[in-house]
This record gives C-alpha cells, sequence and structure tokens, in this order.
C-alpha cells in the first residue's frame, strides 16, 4: 500500500525539484555576487542587475571597439539560444544558459571573455554591473 | 634462403617506405594549450605552416588578432609561444615544414597561412565558388576539405570540394 502511493508523491516532488536544480549554478552565483560587490563599489546607486539591461546590451551596435566586431551578435548571433559563428567560422555554443548550462560558472573563463570582447566590441573593460547585466539576461533565456 | 631474401626484401622495403611514413603526416599537436587556446575560435592550424618569424609576430599581436582581441595570460602566452617556436617551419623540418619556410611581404612576417606562397600556389586550381559556399565559408577552416587536417593529414587524395547540390567531390577524381 505505501508502495502505490509513494509513487505519485514522488512524481510530484522530482516535478518540483528539478527546474530549480536546472537552474541554480554555485559557480554563477559565486559569480554574480562578486560582481554585484563591484558594482556597489563602482556606483553608489546600485540597485541589483536587471535582464532588460543585458539584453540591450547585447544588441546594440557600439561604436568604439574593432571594426568587425561592432556588436556581440556580429559573432554570437542575434539569438542567444541559437548557436553563433565565430569570424573563422567556427561554431560557439548559444549564450542562454537554458542551452548551454555550465555558462557562466567558470570564474577564469567568464573573465577572460569578457576582457577580450568587451575590448573587441566596446573597445573599453565592461563595467561590473554590465557583465552582470549581461549573465542575468542570458540566464533568463 | 627464401625466407632470408624474404625478409631482406622486406627491411629493404620498409627502409625505403620509412622517411615517406615519417615524413607524413604532420605531427600532431601535444601541447594541450596550444589545442585548446588557438582550438577555441579556429582549427587549431600545425605550426609547421609558418616560419618561427610569423609565430613570434602573432603573439606579440594578440590584442590585435585578425581584428580582434585574442589576448592570454603570460603564463599560457609564453607556453604556446614555445610550442609555436618549436615547431615552426623549418629548412631542416619534414618535407612539409620545409615548404612554408618563406613567408614574408615587403619584408614583415606573414599572419595568415593563405597568404604564404606555397598556400596559394596549392590552392590555385579551385574554383572561387568553393570558397563561398555555406560548407566552407571561410579560408580558416582547412577541415571543410582536408577532412583529415586536424590530424595532420593534408594529402590529395584526402581532399573533396564542394559539389552541385550539396554533394562533395573528391579532388583526385
Amino acid at each position: 500500500m505505501i508502495r502505490f502511493t509513494a509513487l505519485p508523491v514522488l512524481a510530484v516532488l522530482s516535478v518540483l525539484v528539478v527546474p530549480a536544480v536546472a537552474g541554480a549554478n554555485p559557480g554563477r552565483d559565486a559569480i554574480l555576487a562578486e560582481l554585484s560587490a563591484q558594482a556597489k563599489d563602482q556606483a553608489s546607486g546600485f540597485a541589483g542587475f536587471d535582464a532588460g539591461r543585458g539584453d540591450v546590451l547585447f544588441r546594440h551596435r557600439h561604436t568604439g571597439g574593432k571594426p568587425a566586431t561592432p556588436a556581440c551578435t556580429s559573432c554570437h548571433g542575434p539569438s542567444p539560444i541559437q548557436a553563433g559563428e565565430t569570424r573563422a567560422g567556427k561554431v560557439i555554443d548559444p549564450l542562454a544558459v537554458s542551452r548551454t548550462p555550465e555558462r557562466y560558472s567558470d570564474p577564469e573563463k567568464v573573465a577572460k571573455w569578457f576582457r577580450r570582447n568587451c575590448n573587441s566590441v566596446l573597445g573599453r573593460e565592461c563595467t561590473a554591473r554590465e557583465k552582470g547585466d549581461f549573465i542575468t539576461f542570458m540566464t533568463s533565456q | 634462403m627464401r625466407t632470408t631474401l624474404f625478409a631482406l626484401g622486406t627491411a629493404v622495403l620498409v627502409a625505403a617506405a620509412a622517411p615517406v611514413l615519417a615524413d607524413r603526416p604532420l605531427p600532431p599537436i601535444t601541447n594541450d594549450a596550444v589545442s585548446k587556446e588557438c582550438g577555441e575560435c579556429h582549427m587549431a592550424y600545425q605550426p609547421q605552416f609558418l616560419p618561427r618569424a610569423s609565430w613570434r609576430k602573432m603573439m606579440d599581436t594578440l590584442p590585435d588578432h585578425f581584428g580582434e582581441d585574442a589576448s592570454l595570460d603570460p603564463v599560457t602566452a609564453g607556453n604556446i609561444r614555445r610550442y609555436l617556436e618549436d615547431n615552426a617551419a623549418h629548412t631542416k623540418g619534414n618535407s612539409w615544414a620545409r615548404k612554408y619556410t618563406r613567408a614574408r611581404a615587403n619584408g614583415a612576417p606573414l599572419l595568415r597561412i593563405s597568404d604564404t606562397r606555397h598556400w596559394r600556389h596549392e590552392h590555385d586550381e579551385l574554383p572561387k565558388e568553393a570558397w563561398s559556399d555555406p560548407r566552407v565559408r571561410s579560408k580558416a577552416r582547412c577541415d571543410a576539405c582536408h577532412i583529415g587536417a586536424k590530424a595532420g593529414d593534408y594529402e590529395e587524395d584526402n581532399v573533396r570540394v564542394p559539389g552541385p547540390n550539396n554533394t562533395w567531390i573528391n579532388w583526385d577524381d
């Protein structure tokens, strides 16, 4: 009798638990916490990261960077849930966490690619707020 | 006697074949940093395709690498630089490496393998459409046509080129 009643309970539990596990990532949480602390230091009015601002940053055509890469979308393509392609023709896994779950969880990798790509696209370092907004947007996709 | 002759014959054959076997294909890349860091954006090209001076300039200009910032931390960059310079095209290298020792234009080291005289000579029979084909797209993608490129095999009998209706044509046919 216990067996029969336990099954539906387990089924309900797994539905509740699985999405929470898929969204949480200790590495990413730590990166966002560090960026949040930096953002507070950089601007007194900082009130948290914003996916909408990250979306704008991702799509905007910037003018300060290198001519071949005016936007993130130059290589990553217009949709975060689809693959992009480097200028040398190599496929780039989608930026959206829903499609590439391991994204934004390795601090060295995150630092390396923001350093390179902010310089290529914007011609400067990104602020902590911009990086946090970007990751927050990609986590929501 | 027959056994001895056979053994002798085999030894001669092996001796004759050895230089060819040792020569080709190019040795695979054995440095993990080179495979990973170069291979993140494009095929990791075998260092034998450019001479030392080209690799030196390449590693000196990573913050503007073909129009993008490809900068690396100093330790990784040093490790990669050593491997590329140690395995660069060289007159004492194998028959492939010897062909790419001259890579200069107006005195400056070339950075694109596809700008070297030997590379252009080897690809001069290809129609323009081959490069713009959606399955090729870029001269950076050696492995689109050289199906053994990543393993160092650039032999003509392992080359395919884009054909009509999404087909591939063996280059030596």
